[in-house]
C-alpha cells in the first residue's frame, strides 16, 4: 500500500517535471471530456424545462363563440360526469383574456380590440385510465363532436414531440460520448507508449536487477491514471465556465417569456462522474499500452 | 552454486554459441572466464542470469533447476544475483544513491533499511560523498564502482560481471578485480568474464576457458 502511494506520487512528480507538455495532453483529454458532459448538462437543463408540463396530459376544448356564459358552465357540469374526466376547469372569454394579457405583453394590442376575441375554455384534465395517446384522443374525438365545440386540442403533443427530439439528441450525445471517450483512450495510450519508449533503457535495467512485470507495470498504469485525472478535472472547470457565461444571458432570455428558469450544473456531482470516468479511461488506457508495449522490452 | 549440464545454446538461425557445456562452480568461490571475444562469454554469463534460455541441458543455480522455469518466476531468481555490466548500464536522470537503492526498491525494502544498506555499499566502494550526484559527472571507474555497488546491495549469493575493467585502465582494474575479492572474501561466489590475460593471471583463481562455444581448459571441477 505504502509502495503503490510512492509509485504514485513519483508518477506524479514526473508529469509535473515537464508540465507543459503534460498539461497540453491533459487538455486535450478535458476538451474531449468536457465535450459530451457540457452537452449532456444542456441537455438536461432541457428536460427540466419540458418536464414541468410533462406530467399534465391536459385537453383545451375552445368553444364557439356563440356559447353563453351559463351555457358554458353548464356544459362544464355535465362533462365532469364523463368516466374518462378526472376535473373540468372553465376558463371564461374574461379570464382567458386577462391571463393572455399579463403572460404575453400583448397587453397594449388587446386594450385596443372593441371586444374580446378569446373563447371560454374547457381546460380537461383525462382520468387516470385515459392518459396514454390513444384514449387521450379518442377523448378528444367525443369533444370535438359536441356542437359547443369549435376546437378541441391536446396539449400534450408539443411535449411528446420535443421529448421525441430530445430522445434524439440523448442518442446523439451518447454516440458523441462514446466515440471521444474512445480518443481519450487512444490518446492516454498513445501517450504511454511514447513514455515507454522513453524510458525504454530503465525498463532493460530494472528487469535486469529482478523487477517484476507487475512493478514495471504499476507507474505507466499511474502516469495513465492521472492523465485521465487532471483531464476530468480541467474539463469540470470548462464546463463550469462555459455554463456561467451562458447563464446570465439565458436567465435574461427565460425573464422575457416570464419564467425563472435559470441553467444548474450540479457541480459536485458533475466532477465526481468526471474524475470516475477519467480515473478508468486513463487506466484502461495506459493498461492497453502497457500490455502491448512492455512485453515487447526484453533484456537481451 | 552453478552448474552446467551439457549445455548448448543455439540462436534462431542456426548459430550455436555454446556446445555442450560442463562445470561447477561451488559455493563461495571466485573464477574467471577467459575466451577471445564471440568465444560464448558473455552468452554464458546471460544464460545464468535467465536473459536466454538454454536450448540444450541443465542449468542448477544454488540447487534449483532453473532450465524450463516459467517466465514469472525468473525475476526472483535475478534477484538473488549481482549482474555488474561492462557498459554499467546506470539511469542517468537518477543520483548515485537512487542508481544504487533500485535493486532494494524493486525487492520491496522499507524506507530506513534501504538508506542503511545503499550507503553501507557506497561507504564499501568509497563512493559516500558522491550519492547525491549525477552519475554522468563521475569518471569511467567510479560510474563502474556504483555499477558493482547497485550489484551488491541487496547481498546476492552469486556476482556475475561482463567485461567490468573493459574500458579501464590497469591501475583502476586491479582496483576493481580487488573488490571483487572482498566481496568473495565474505562469501559471496563470483564468475568474472574478461579478456585481460595478464590481469587474470596476476590473480590466484581459477579460469574456464570458452574457445569457439566450446569448453578449452579449466582449473574449476570440471565434469
Amino acid at each position: 500500500m505504502q509502495r503503490h502511494a510512492q509509485v504514485a506520487l513519483d508518477s506524479l512528480g514526473r508529469l509535473y517535471r515537464n508540465r507543459v507538455a503534460s498539461l497540453m495532453t491533459a487538455a486535450v483529454i478535458a476538451i474531449a471530456l468536457a465535450m459530451p458532459a457540457g452537452l449532456y448538462l444542456l441537455l438536461d437543463n432541457l428536460e427540466r424545462l419540458s418536464g414541468t408540463w410533462d406530467g399534465q396530459a391536459s385537453m383545451s376544448v375552445f368553444l364557439q363563440n356563440s356559447v353563453s356564459a351559463s351555457a358554458a358552465d353548464r356544459l362544464a357540469k355535465s362533462v365532469r360526469e364523463w368516466p374518462e374526466v378526472h376535473s373540468v376547469q372553465l376558463v371564461t372569454p374574461d379570464e382567458a383574456l386577462q391571463e393572455f394579457s399579463q403572460r404575453s405583453g400583448f397587453a397594449d394590442v388587446l386594450d385596443a380590440l372593441d371586444e374580446n376575441p378569446l373563447p371560454a375554455v374547457l381546460v380537461v384534465i383525462p382520468a387516470s385510465g385515459y392518459t396514454d395517446p390513444a384514449a387521450a384522443s379518442a377523448l378528444r374525438e367525443r369533444f370535438s363532436r359536441l356542437p359547443e365545440t369549435a376546437l378541441a386540442q391536446l396539449d400534450l403533443q408539443w411535449v411528446q414531440r420535443l421529448a421525441a427530439i430530445l430522445d434524439i439528441a440523448r442518442r446523439g450525445i451518447l454516440i458523441t460520448g462514446c466515440l471521444l471517450a474512445l480518443a481519450v483512450l487512444l490518446m492516454i495510450g498513445n501517450t504511454i507508449r511514447l513514455e515507454i519508449q522513453n524510458r525504454r533503457e530503465e525498463i532493460l535495467v530494472t528487469k535486469l536487477i529482478g523487477a517484476t512485470n507487475g512493478f514495471v507495470r504499476r507507474p505507466f498504469l499511474y502516469c495513465g491514471l492521472w492523465y485521465g485525472v487532471l483531464g476530468a478535472i480541467i474539463a469540470w472547470l470548462l464546463v463550469e465556465t462555459g455554463f456561467w457565461l451562458l447563464s446570465a444571458p439565458v436567465s435574461n432570455l427565460a425573464g422575457l417569456y416570464q419564467s425563472d428558469f435559470h441553467l444548474e450544473t450540479l457541480p459536485f456531482q458533475l466532477l465526481w462522474i468526471l474524475v470516475m470516468g477519467g480515473m478508468c479511461l486513463g487506466l484502461l488506457g495506459s493498461w492497453l499500452a502497457v500490455g502491448r508495449h512492455l512485453d515487447a522490452i526484453e533484456p537481451t | 552454486m552453478i552448474r552446467f549440464t551439457n549445455i548448448s545454446k543455439r540462436y534462431p538461425g542456426g548459430y550455436e554459441a555454446l556446445s555442450n557445456i560442463s562445470f561447477h562452480m561451488e559455493k563461495g568461490a571466485m573464477a574467471f572466464l577467459t575466451g577471445h571475444s564471440g568465444a560464448g562469454k558473455s552468452t554464458l554469463l546471460k544464460l545464468i542470469a535467465l536473459i536466454e534460455r538454454t536450448t540444450r541441458g541443465q542449468l542448477f543455480l544454488d540447487g534449483q533447476n532453473v532450465s524450463r522455469i516459467g517466465k514469472r518466476r525468473i525475476p526472483y531468481i535475478r534477484r538473488k544475483i549481482g549482474f555488474i555490466f561492462q557498459e554499467h548500464h546506470l539511469l542517468f536522470d537518477r543520483t548515485v544513491f537512487d542508481n544504487v537503492a533500485l535493486p532494494l526498491i524493486i525487492a520491496g525494502y522499507r524506507h530506513q533499511e534501504i538508506g542503511r544498506r545503499v550507503r553501507a555499499a557506497l561507504d564499501k566502494l568509497g563512493l559516500l560523498k558522491k550519492e547525491r550526484l549525477y552519475p554522468i559527472t563521475l569518471s569511467g571507474g567510479e560510474q563502474q564502482r556504483v555499477g558493482i555497488a547497485r550489484a551488491v546491495v541487496n547481498k546476492p549469493m552469486l556476482l556475475l560481471a561482463d567485461e567490468p575493467t573493459g574500458n579501464l585502465d590497469p591501475d583502476l582494474s586491479r582496483e576493481i578485480m580487488a573488490l571483487f575479492a572482498l566481496f568473495n572474501d565474505v562469501g559471496v561466489s563470483v564468475l568474472i568474464a574478461s579478456h585481460d590475460i595478464p590481469l587474470i593471471e596476476e590473480l590466484d583463481y581459477p579460469a574456464l576457458s570458452l574457445e569457439h562455444g566450446r569448453l578449452a581448459g579449466s582449473v574449476v571441477d570440471r565434469e
